[in-house]
């Protein structure tokens, strides 16, 4: 039990890790919403999944409830994080940024165009 | 109390990526960057508290983890619907 612990914060940190490097290393706000999304969804649920086999391991009435909450978060996180995210990349596309080095934009060709024509300042130099 | 210091170590990481995070926030270009970078952060507080909890055995923090949870999804919407239509 104790590994399986250990295990899930491992996978945790260093994919929040991840996540957080993403946000630091990509070019525009798609692709920094798409990594630091994922990933930090994906750590967050490991991490919390080492709490709840805490909470079991730990037994008794503490340990459940523990567990219980701990895999609530859980759903919470696994349920609200993908929809946030997917309503600031419509907003960020909706108020103009286009994507960096983008070829086409099959969003904007398929009858949603931007109110107004910004470009990214990564996209200017 | 089978092991507590490795979630203490793990939240303290957490803390450590928030600041990494709190780069983007404030060299963001756009506001949809900072948006992104506050969305992120309010995930990993989330998981922060959840091991914070465990490491200090109580039980409230994974309620307080709980109701910030939801109430960080309400303010990302308000923001994203903010940045799409400007205050309407």
């Amino acid at each position: 039990m104790t590994g399986l612990i250990y295990a899930f914060l491992a996978i945790g940190a260093a994919f929040n890790a991840l996540g957080a490097v993403a946000l630091i290393r990509f070019p525009d706000v798609y692709t920094r919403i798409h990594g630091a999304t994922k990933c930090t969804t994906f750590g967050s649920i490991f991490s919390i999944l080492a709490v709840a086999v805490y909470g079991i391991a730990h037994g008794g009435g503490a340990g459940g409830t523990m567990a219980v909450r701990a895999f609530l978060a859980l759903v919470f996180l696994l349920l609200t994080n993908p929809t946030g995210s997917h309503a600031l990349a419509r907003a960020a596309h909706r108020s103009g940024i286009k994507p960096f080095r983008a070829v086409v934009d099959r969003l904007e060709e398929a009858g949603h165009p931007s109110p107004v024509t910004r470009h990214g300042p990564e996209e200017t130099r | 109390m089978i092991v507590a210091l490795p979630f203490a170590a793990a939240g303290l990481a957490m803390l450590g990526f928030i600041l990494v995070c709190m780069v983007r926030l404030s060299v963001g270009p756009t506001a949809a960057d900072r948006a992104v970078a506050l969305d992120t952060i309010n995930t990993l507080v989330v998981a922060t508290m959840v091991l914070l909890g465990a490491a200090f055995d109580l039980v409230v923090l994974l309620d307080v983890a709980l109701v910030y949870a939801l109430l960080s999804y309400v303010g990302t919407l308000y923001i994203a619907r903010y940045l799409e239509r400007g205050l309407s």
